[in-house]
């Protein structure tokens, strides 16, 4: 790959690590990883790597946490130390537990929690490998691994990330277009089904008309990952439940 | 910030009952932010302070300026830091203790807005290349909470900002030592005063500056932050609930009428002291 180089697109249009303007990097997702956990799930987003665990619903502790309406989802983005280039205090930081809130409020959108009263539903995700969009990357473990663990749900969450680089929009930008002096990065997660945006961070600037622009490429590129979605969670189910 | 709804649920009830009558309990119009009024400059002991109220939001912010050994990656850039504290004699549900996620929250917003606006030209907060750069501190405390802390927060850091002074500093080869008490004749400059607008949607219904009992009554929010060249910089999707793309867009448009308006009201304030 690449790397300290100044350029973001050749003379083609092509991206510095070959890849179209609205090119999304190859994505690789896999259900059902870890046995003891009701469900999980692993995706692989370019380099990015994340693992998602779900425990529950299960009994909410401490027990004045419990909401008497509905199941509450209680979300955990974590980093492991050897998954950026600098070792990375373990200790969750304040980036971490932001994301984790967000991601956790997203996904409290789209299950039917209030068929679980009083109760916790625990997402622990942790990101192996990271270069840029990795809380897009979890997110979509954790949507895969919730449905895995046959939690009822209204739709999946699918996301993508957009933004902008080298003056042009671009889509799903890695770690060296993140660091471009005019980067604008804009992760996004969606119900897919009812286009509801679940999921909205921005940082850098934009005018309106370019949002407005990049908006319409993420609402399309959610709906594709969505596909490849349900398509790993059929091929995890195809076969009944004695068959395994 | 989403309040548990129990604590204010008959209230959040009667919102939602106006809402539906397209009105709100305070009479304001969906769009229509509430009034601002500051104190600058009140606290001594701060570089710069601005006792700010938002209706009757009401917010301590104070500027500490120090000297920091600049990041290795950028040896001739100052920086900033933003620090919100829920303190818990301004909200029954703001307890003690390190700061929760909804903090965490709340100040990487308003760090984000600030931060991402680029108002503030990094270089001119080096010292010397290398070895010193200026740290621009900005502690808050939430002195009462009527709701929408996220722009309240992000006005008030602006006006502590541009109205702190910075220390009168001692320079040799080696050294840079604050002289306590004197001050040069220069504030932080903030060239695009990024203005953050926080909306929440009640039963399909968007409106801007929500109250207390508004964010009560509410299931989802959304900040934006623009700059006066009318640009969006920062942008945050918080709470439960969901939005349509074309209420974002929708939002987006309204946020970009609002600045002027909103900008001068927090300028006329300024000047009032």
């Amino acid at each position: 790959m690449v790397k300290n180089e100044e350029w973001y697109f050749d003379q083609k249009g092509k991206r510095f690590d070959g890849r179209g303007q609205f090119e999304q990097r190859p994505i690789n997702l896999k259900v059902g990883v870890i046995d003891r956990a009701d469900g999980s799930a692993y995706v692989e987003w370019g380099q990015n790597k994340a693992v998602a665990a779900v425990y529950g619903p299960r009994e909410m502790l401490p027990k004045h946490m419990a909401n008497p309406n509905k199941a509450t989802i209680r979300y955990f983005y974590r980093m492991a130390p050897f998954s950026v280039p600098d070792r990375k205090n373990p200790k969750p930081g304040r980036r971490e537990i932001e994301i984790s809130k967000v991601s956790g409020e997203a996904l409290s959108r789209a299950a039917e929690l209030e068929q679980f009263p009083n109760t916790a539903i625990d997402v622990f995700v942790t990101i192996l490998d990271a270069n840029a969009g990795t809380r897009i990357t979890a997110l979509l473990a954790a949507s895969l691994a919730l449905a895995d663990a046959g939690i009822p749900m209204k739709d999946l969450v699918s996301g993508t990330s957009v933004g902008k680089a080298g003056g042009k929009l671009i889509s799903d930008l890695s770690k060296h277009e993140e660091d471009a002096p005019d980067a604008v990065d804009l992760p996004i997660a969606m119900l897919p089904n009812s286009d509801e945006v679940v999921l909205m961070q921005m940082d850098g600037p934009l005018t309106e008309k370019e949002f407005n622009e990049i908006l319409e490429v993420a609402r399309k590129s959610c709906k594709e990952i969505k596909d490849m979605q349900v398509k790993v969670l059929k091929e995890r189910f195809k076969d009944d439940f004695n068959g395994d | 910030m989403v309040i548990k709804m129990k604590e204010h649920f008959y209230e959040a009830e009667m919102v939602k009952q106006e809402i539906a009558e397209n009105k709100r309990l305070s009479k304001r119009g969906f769009l229509d932010t509430r009034d601002i009024s500051m104190e600058l400059n009140t606290l001594l002991n701060a570089d710069g302070s601005c006792i700010f109220t938002y209706g009757k939001t009401k917010i301590i912010a104070g500027v500490k300026i120090l000297i920091d050994k600049p990041y290795p990656d950028n040896p001739d850039e100052g920086s900033i830091s933003i620090g919100i504290e829920l303190s818990p004699m301004s909200d029954p549900s703001f307890g003690t203790g390190p700061p929760d996620e909804t903090s965490i929250e709340l100040s990487r917003v308003v760090d984000r807005a600030l931060r991402e606006s680029k108002g503030i030209d990094w270089k001119k907060l080096c010292i010397k290349e290398g070895k010193f750069v200026w740290m621009v501190y900005v502690d808050m405390y939430i002195m009462n909470n009527d709701g929408n802390l996220f722009d309240a927060c992000e006005y008030a850091a602006l006006a502590a900002m541009k109205n702190a002074r910075f220390p009168k500093i001692e320079l040799t080869e080696d050294t840079c030592t604050i002289v306590k008490g004197e001050y040069e004749n220069k504030v932080v400059e903030f060239t695009n005063d990024p203005l953050l607008f926080t909306f929440v949607k009640i039963d399909d219904k968007i409106i801007l500056d929500p109250e207390l009992v508004e964010e009560a009554a509410s299931n989802a929010r959304f900040s934006i932050a623009i700059t006066n060249d009318k640009k969006m910089v920062a942008i945050q999707k918080g709470a439960e609930g969901s939005f349509k793309i074309d209420e974002i867009k929708d939002i987006v448009s309204i946020a970009l009428k609002n600045y002027d308006v909103v900008h001068k009201k927090l300028m006329n304030a300024m000047k009032k002291k």
